[in-house]
């Protein structure tokens, strides 16, 4: 490997870099936040809908996760085009991986409503707690400590996933350094250089996680 | 309306085809300590989560102070009540439970006051020095900071039951409150609800503990088979059964 060699290209495409490495942020935090929004509502759903709306986001949520990730992307950034709805393909892009989080978060969320004793909601309401009110204090903090763990493997599965997003012609930071290995011919050195910083943002999100989850510990 | 407390009329429970309360009676009196005795499959336990919805039941009535619970008639059919005028009637009574069911994730003195702020409107420091008062008289002030998963069995349904009565109850539910808990740790639990009978409250019991039904209670009642099948003064009862059913009872009890 020509280590300076390969510095010295990184550094002449910074800006590009940083562009991308900026896209590939925003893709993963837009996506992992509302797709944990919509996957909480998901979860919701799942676990206290009427027949009809846990039938309905059942086929949802088994259809998004029986599905590439891929597919989801060209699905979204072509198909919905056909039907009027003009995306860029940064939005159609967020979009999906919006799509594909929500699925998998709602069942995170549902495993962890479902394994809270039933005797939890009896104490809420023995003491005149309205549904609303028992979700929010008794529930979901235990479901939310539940989760954290799976939810911040799902967190780290999006922004490996937000790379995909390079295929609908979004330069993200794989397809930025795909860019100047085109120019430089660097192609080993380039690529071990962008799947280094995918691994440092994803180390970071796994010892935030890792320091939430200590911090809310409930101590025994 | 009547001065009764607690008015049950023809009360009827199904489970599916099983049906598990038959036609119940019972009213109670302010200050009434009333134990639920009978063998498991009874419907004792049934009976008492009826009181406060946490079972819907299909026919009959269950009033606290004449107010039916759960249920209004309009235009000759019965209506379910909203869930905000549930939840407000719920808080009329107070329940323990045989697994405590403390908040795992709040410290004791926060299960105590969730209640109080969430359903009482109270302000935190209000929460704050009702529920230390109670935590006090239950013998948890010291550990008032402590969280379920640190505290022993018995200490757990002494904040329990400091939660409930925290929210002053006009009748407190306790069902099988020791049955959970190791026997060195029975005792320091009964203690406080002989303490709260003592004091005046009015009290609806299902337990296991025939010596504790006859220390406690102004009334026992013999559940079998989904209808109360003996019912009087604790004396009466215990030591002149009047059923064959609850004599054999009484004795597989040891009592």
């Amino acid at each position: 490997m020509e280590i300076l060699q390969t510095l010295e290209a990184i550094w002449l495409a910074r800006t590009a870099i940083l562009d991308g490495l900026w896209n590939t942020i925003q893709i993963s935090f837009l996506s992992i936040l509302l797709g944990t929004i919509l996957g909480i509502i998901v979860g919701l759903i799942l676990t206290y809908g009427n027949r009809a709306a846990r039938f309905a986001i059942r086929i949802y949520s088994d259809f998004l996760r029986g599905t590439p990730v891929f597919v989801l992307i060209l699905a979204c950034f072509y198909i919905l085009s056909v039907v009027g709805l003009d995306l860029t393909a940064f939005q159609a892009g967020v979009f999906a991986l919006t799509l594909f989080c929500s699925s998998h978060v709602g069942e995170i969320v549902r495993g962890a409503l479902q394994a809270i004793p039933k005797g939890q909601t009896e104490a809420a309401k023995s003491i005149g707690l309205t549904f609303s009110k028992t979700f929010f204090s008794v529930l979901l903090p235990q479901a939310l400590r539940q989760i954290l763990p799976t939810w911040v493997n799902t967190a780290t599965e999006i922004v490996k996933a937000s790379t995909l997003l390079s295929i609908i012609g979004v330069v993200e930071l794989l397809l930025a350094v795909q860019q100047i290995i085109s120019r430089t011919y660097l192609s080993l050195e380039l690529y071990f250089f962008a799947g280094f910083v995918f691994f440092i943002i994803n180390f970071a999100i796994e010892k935030a996680g890792r320091y939430v989850e200590r911090k809310v510990a409930i101590p025994t | 309306m009547s001065q009764n407390l607690l008015e049950i009329q023809n009360l009827h429970k199904r489970f599916g085809q099983l049906e598990v309360l038959k036609g119940i009676d019972l009213t109670m009196r302010q200050g009434d300590v009333v134990s639920l005795i009978g063998s498991s499959g009874s419907g004792k336990t049934t009976l008492l989560r009826c009181v406060n919805l946490l079972e819907e039941y299909e026919e009959g009535v269950v009033a606290v102070e004449g107010e039916q619970i759960g249920y209004k008639q309009k235009g000759g059919k019965r209506v379910r009540l909203s869930e905000k005028e549930i939840a407000r009637q719920r808080a009329m009574t107070g329940m323990a439970f045989q697994h405590f069911n403390l908040f795992p994730h709040m410290t004791a003195v926060r299960n105590v006051m969730l209640g109080l702020i969430k359903t009482r409107g109270m302000d935190k420091d209000e929460a704050h020095s009702i529920a230390e008062k109670w935590l006090e008289r239950v013998g948890m002030l010291q550990r008032k900071d402590h969280f379920p998963g640190q505290l022993s069995g018995g200490q757990q349904q002494r904040v329990a039951i400091a939660r409930a009565i925290a929210m002053n109850p006009k009748l407190m539910l306790f069902d099988e409150v020791t049955s959970a808990l190791d026997p060195e740790l029975v005792n320091e639990v009964l203690a406080v609800v002989l303490d709260l009978a003592k004091d005046g409250m009015t009290m609806l019991l299902v337990t296991h503990e025939m010596q504790f039904a006859h220390d406690v209670s102004n009334r026992v009642i013999f559940m079998q088979d989904g209808r109360i099948g003996e019912e009087g003064p604790p004396k009466e009862l215990f030591k002149k059964p009047k059923s064959e059913r609850l004599a054999a009872f009484l004795k597989s009890s040891k009592f």
